[in-house]
């Protein structure tokens, strides 16, 4: 060692003890700033599903609106509260975090902002599943979602194949993904077109997503979803993490690439098909709530937790403003794709200037 | 830290699709030592390199960590002995240092297991060897080049490996940040005893780092051994296809190698040069 002196300063033997803590409060900053964020969501979600269940056509007090929570009969209350706004502001939060659950998830793991659920085709594989198991097959419940889940993961199976070449590549992936997009989206029309009786309200749930009429029948299956996916996304929390580094530094890092995306994949699929046959597939939720979600929480730790209370406080949002600012009722997806749309043309144009990631 | 670990591969064929890259392999790395592998473009290196770090399955042979194969070694156990960085790792975008650093601890990590001290006390070591503790707070696609490849070396060293494989880190920087990162991966062999192995394109800077030389050449084992054993002018010929003269580096003593092309060559050398390629056409 001794005829190789380095030219440069040495590196120091022992690290500094005003570093050491430099880095704990560093860590301890953007975790506390994390907390922060979530907490500040949280309370948001649980405010708008309280005023959600309060006012519309009639204001019922928080009183009144407890009571029927706690399944006691009111009058008036029970009926509009109990069985017209729960079901709807329940599924607005299921839907609204599992869409921005799912779609941070595909968005963190293909490292591409475009490469949400809803832009590369698997939210509209599980719309048109269900645009034609009720309006063709008349069918309902469970069986829709069966059929939603499926058709899902196959569009998600077929996706991935055809962009499958020497392993996967994002901006193939994506392409590929929003030509499927677009077929889905013609067969659901073409099966809305062809059902008479539907009016133009129903057509709008499959074609942009809506909350109207919300039935427990549809807001039920769709939350079991979410209590049972979530923890399968969450204990992957930390490899995904890892792997928008890159599949070979995650690798490297201990990862089971392939495992883990496998994983992944399934359960994020499984939270938007149930999630889209329940409420349709609610315009660019999935697309918005990931970068949004970075946006406040800062670009270090896991965005899926920030990115579900995003989506949910979204459609929540959208939804009431949806009923209640506009002279016509608009449903949830008209509104939420006015939101998405400018922000889809901003991400295109930025990806043309340089290569982005999420 | 101990340097004892053994990384050898045997018999190691490699490929993607139908192509094979790397065929039946013998490679031994000596520990606690600098390796670095060279040879011409897309002879193999960046393969062998993913293979002995366990991205790539090999098509036959195995790769042997301690006696136990690494590709049924459990990847977080492999992962906190040997360490790699890729060639073009992604930075997710405003990522900032400390963050980028701190997914080192990976592989230290369970999946409810919390962050401690140790990991705060090893991402601190790492900023502090590569001296980026100033930039720590810093966005990593705000830095320039040579600081990038000094975060991304300090994320690899916050890993706490005995083992680093580099691939090409030197590549897109300049001649003093390439000496940086060079001195750099050398303080640590020195002062913890880390084993290195890296691919490298400058020859001349190949054979000043390291310990152990090993040359491929189309997928193959041409030589190996120190760097004035396998830095000669035979080998530059058969391995890169280039007529050269060896001499002494008057800095670091150890073998430089001067390129003898069509051009700019003084009447002696372009006479040794001729010499030369009449040895060729005569020994054909």
């Amino acid at each position: 060692m001794s005829e190789r002196t380095d030219r440069h300063s040495s590196a120091p033997a022992v690290t500094r003890p005003s570093v050491v803590q430099a880095v704990a409060r560093g860590r301890r900053r953007s975790a506390s700033r994390r907390r922060l964020v979530v907490l500040i969501l949280a309370v948001l979600v649980v405010a708008g599903f309280a005023v959600t269940l309060m006012f519309g056509q009639t204001f019922y007090p928080p009183r009144d609106v407890v009571r029927v929570i706690l399944g006691e009969q009111v009058p008036g209350a029970s009926f509009t509260v109990g069985r017209l706004r729960l079901p709807r502001a329940v599924l607005a939060v299921v839907a609204g975090f599992s869409f921005g659950l799912a779609g941070v998830t595909f968005q963190t793991m293909l490292r591409n902002p475009l490469a949400s659920p809803d832009i590369i085709g698997i939210s509209w594989g599980a719309s048109a599943a269900a645009a034609i198991a009720i309006v063709s097959l008349s069918l309902g419940g469970t069986q829709v979602s069966i059929l939603a889940i499926v058709s899902a993961l196959a569009v998600a199976l077929l996706v991935y194949t055809l962009a499958f070449r020497d392993g996967v590549v994002g901006t193939r992936l994506i392409l590929i993904g929003i030509g499927i997009s677009a077929m889905l989206e013609s067969i659901t029309s073409y099966v809305l077109s062809r059902a008479a009786e539907w009016d133009l309200q129903e057509a709008l749930r499959w074609l942009t997503g809506s909350l109207n009429g919300t039935t427990w029948e549809q807001a039920l299956p769709a939350l079991v979803a979410l209590v049972v996916l979530t923890p399968v996304l969450l204990a992957k929390s930390r490899d995904l993490s890892a792997m928008r580094l890159g599949d070979d530094t995650a690798s490297a890092l201990g990862v089971r690439v392939e495992r883990t995306r496998v994983t992944v994949i399934v359960a994020a699929v499984g939270l938007i098909a149930f999630a889209t046959s329940a409420a349709g597939p609610i315009a660019f939720v999935a697309f918005l709530s990931g970068p949004i979600a970075a946006r406040l929480v800062g670009a270090g730790g896991s965005l899926l937790v920030p990115a579900g209370l995003v989506g949910a406080l979204l459609v929540l949002v959208a939804d009431f403003a949806g009923q209640f600012a506009f002279d016509v009722r608009y449903p949830v997806g008209v509104v939420t794709g006015v939101l998405g749309a400018p922000y889809l043309v901003y991400l295109i144009v930025r990806t043309h200037r340089a290569g982005g990631s999420l | 830290m101990t340097t004892s670990h053994s990384l050898v591969a045997e018999d190691l064929t490699l490929g993607y699709g139908d192509r094979v890259v790397v065929e039946s392999l013998d490679l031994f790395v000596p520990p606690g030592e600098i390796t670095v592998i060279v040879g011409a473009n897309a002879c193999g290196k960046s393969t062998l390199l993913r293979s002995l770090s366990r991205l790539l399955v090999p098509r036959e042979g195995r790769v042997v960590l301690d006696g136990r194969q690494v590709h049924r070694m459990p990847a977080k156990e492999l992962a906190r002995t040997l360490g790699l960085l890729p060639q073009s790792p992604v930075a997710p975008e405003g990522i900032t240092v400390l963050d980028l650093v701190g997914r080192g601890r990976h592989p230290h990590q369970g999946i409810f297991s919390r962050w401690n001290d140790s990991d705060d006390a090893a991402v601190a070591a790492a900023l502090e060897a590569t001296q980026t503790t100033d930039l720590a707070e810093r966005a990593v696609d705000e830095l320039s080049g040579g600081q990038r490849q000094r975060v991304w070396i300090a994320m690899a060293l916050a890993q706490q490996t005995d083992l680093l494989l580099l691939d090409e880190p030197t590549t897109f920087l300049d001649a003093s940040h390439q000496i940086e990162v060079l001195d750099l991966l050398t303080d640590l062999n020195h002062t913890r005893g880390t084993t290195i192995v890296m691919v490298l394109h400058d020859l001349n800077l190949a054979a000043r780092y390291a310990d152990h030389l090993i040359a491929l050449a189309d997928g193959r084992l041409h030589a190996s051994g120190t760097p004035a054993e396998v830095l000669t002018e035979d080998n530059v010929r058969t391995v890169f296809g280039l007529d050269s003269r060896i001499i002494e580096d008057p800095v670091s003593g150890s073998p430089l190698m001067l390129p003898i092309g069509r051009h700019h060559i003084r009447p002696q050398a372009g006479e040794a040069r001729a010499a030369a390629s009449a040895t060729r056409r005569a020994a054909r």
